[in-house]
């Protein structure tokens, strides 16, 4: 475990080097280490973000000097607590298994249909395979949620079949609609908003994934456990339809 | 009750001190630039520190105010009218009903931060009434402010104050205007400093860096000399945060701030201390800016005198007032 200052008033706490050679075993650690230092509710840490291989923590520094009553060494101080507190949580699950991090498994539907899948012929040209193969493989995969930002709800989704890694678009699209399924180097994921990017599109869901008045706001959360459901042209339309109606 | 926005200007957008909490979920902190300048505007009014305000970039905001409100700004060289006289940064006016208040132009800096007493009353969202201009949520409506806007004031729960016109007291001047047009900006050395060979290091350190037009809330673009890498390995995304700078393969550094995102892939050459924030709202096209290091426990040194600062302000302030 490395711990590095990420400015004044945030640290990184790195807990492994690497992501791609164990990206199971690396997220379980990530979202142990997260969900431990959420729990343990140090005074003064307001907020906390976990991604691939580290937690960020947040915090601030008035807050903590007083609590730790050394205010010249308030970061010497924090970065002890945090030790402190992942490695006895780490101890803890390997002997007991009870902070064994449960991953909420969620189903998106998603449609494949050409009119959503811009991009969808490039993915199969890379992997030399059909279409339709594209959507067999990314909709048979089980994928986890790496972390999530880029804009609010993004979801970066670890676990693509390494064929169907596709290098970004050379030139971004300037508006992407929301809901799109894309394809990003070795990475899969979904656009919440409406926003520029440069990922290759291949399908589209009905699902509203960020709702800034909801409870958490994503409809999916780092560490979820994703599949992805082929859905027709119709399927999609009724359930836009029925989303609607929902408000 | 309320304010009509007779003119919305460049760009105006309802702030405060920004969202905390939601990092997880992707959601940037949003909030003024500069939140100490809207602290201290906050505490010349008598409002809640954390009450929301206006975010006013360029200038050409013009605002009517429906009863009587105080009101005072804080931020870069700003020429601010009430009818014909002029308000100054830091100094507190009490506005008769159907007042006009007017941002003229940025003469140094791009931005400022004007509380009006009561608060600004928009919804909460997600814990802040900042606006994620990104995101499309939050402050007034998820966007930047249009032409007869009609804004919504919180009833000011304290007393009217005995005075009326411009106050001829004010908040220090360091704290009421903070603009520069070649400032010198403070750092910490970035998570991945030691990527950087010493030829890059002392470029960084050692040039002055000139603001490119494309910047934005998200973040200030730098033209000067190359800052290159000394290794090619592709980094792993993690946090980032307002007063990163990264060096994306192109070499031209990114100063970050309140609207970045909450995660990035490049690496991070070094981080602008917290006081040193509000000068890095300010840049604008064509400033020239400098780096120079400090060490963490300078910074939190800096941020505690300064807090403490405020403290005996706001002390001084209601003593003043009873």
């Amino acid at each position: 475990m490395q711990i590095t200052a990420l400015g004044d008033s945030a640290l990184i706490v790195r807990v492994r080097d690497q992501f791609e050679d164990a990206p199971e075993e690396t997220l379980n650690e990530v979202f142990r280490a997260f969900q431990l230092l959420r729990d343990a509710g140090i005074p003064g840490v307001i907020d906390l973000a976990p991604a691939y291989t580290s937690v960020a923590i947040f915090f601030d520094p008035m807050v903590v000097a007083k609590v730790s009553g050394k205010p010249g060494e308030l970061f010497d101080w924090l970065t002890e607590q945090v030790r402190k507190i992942v490695t006895a949580g780490a101890h803890r699950g390997r002997r007991v298994r009870s902070t064994r991090t449960v991953a909420r498994p969620v189903e998106i539907p998603v449609c494949y249909d050409p009119g959503f899948a811009l991009d969808i012929g490039r993915v199969a040209e890379q992997a030399q395979i059909s279409t339709s193969e594209v959507v067999d493989l990314h909709s048979r995969s089980e994928y986890r949620v790496a972390c999530i930002g880029f804009v609010p709800g993004f979801t970066f989704l670890a676990g693509l079949p390494k064929n169907l890694a596709t290098p970004r678009r050379d030139v971004p699209r300037k508006e992407i609609p929301a809901g799109s399924v894309g394809i990003g180097g070795a990475q899969t994921g979904i656009y919440p908003l409406r926003s520029p990017g440069g990922w290759n599109l291949i399908g589209r869901t009905p699902l509203q994934l960020f709702d800034p008045i909801k409870d958490p706001p994503t409809l999916l959360c780092p560490g979820d456990r994703v599949r992805f459901r082929a859905i027709s042209r119709e399927q999609f339309a009724a359930f836009a339809e029925g989303s609607q109606n929902d408000n | 009750m309320n304010a009509v926005v007779t003119q919305a200007g460049f760009l105006t957008s309802v702030q405060d001190l920004g969202r905390t909490g939601f990092r997880q979920f992707g959601v940037s902190t949003s909030g003024a630039l500069d939140p100490f300048a809207l602290r201290v505007a906050n505490v010349l009014v008598g409002n809640d520190e954390s009450a929301g305000g206006l975010e006013i970039t360029v200038g050409g905001l013009q605002l009517r105010f429906g009863d009587e409100r105080i009101v005072a700004w804080c931020g870069g060289e700003f020429d601010v009218q009430i009818g014909s006289r002029v308000l100054p940064a830091g100094h507190v006016a009490h506005l008769q009903r159907g007042k006009e208040l007017k941002f003229v132009r940025a003469q140094i800096g791009c931005r400022c931060w004007l509380a009006i007493s009561g608060g600004i009353d928009v919804p909460v969202v997600l814990g802040s009434r900042s606006t994620d201009l990104r995101a499309n949520f939050g402050g007034f409506e998820g966007r930047a402010l249009r032409d007869n806007d009609v804004l919504p004031l919180r009833t000011w729960p304290g007393s009217p104050p005995p005075a009326t016109g411009i106050s001829s007291w004010t908040a220090p001047h360091d704290w009421a205007s903070r603009a520069s047009r070649h400032p010198n900006l403070r750092f910490i050395r970035g998570v991945d400093w030691s990527r950087f060979d010493d030829v890059t290091i002392q470029r960084f350190t050692q040039h002055e860096f000139s603001v490119s037009p494309d910047s934005d809330r998200m973040g200030v673009r730098l033209d000067g000399p190359e800052l290159k890498r000394q290794d090619k390995t592709d980094l792993i995304s993690e946090a980032v945060a307002p007063g990163t700078i990264q060096v994306p393969p192109s070499g031209k550094p990114i100063l970050l701030l309140g609207d970045c995102q909450t995660i990035g892939g490049y690496p991070k050459i070094a981080h602008v201390i917290t006081v040193d924030l509000g000068i890095a709202a300010q840049l604008r096209a064509g400033d020239g800016v400098r780096f120079s290091e400090v060490t963490l426990q300078d910074a939190h040194r800096l941020l505690m005198e300064r807090e403490r600062d405020l403290e005996r302000f706001r002390i001084g302030l209601s003593l003043q007032r009873a």
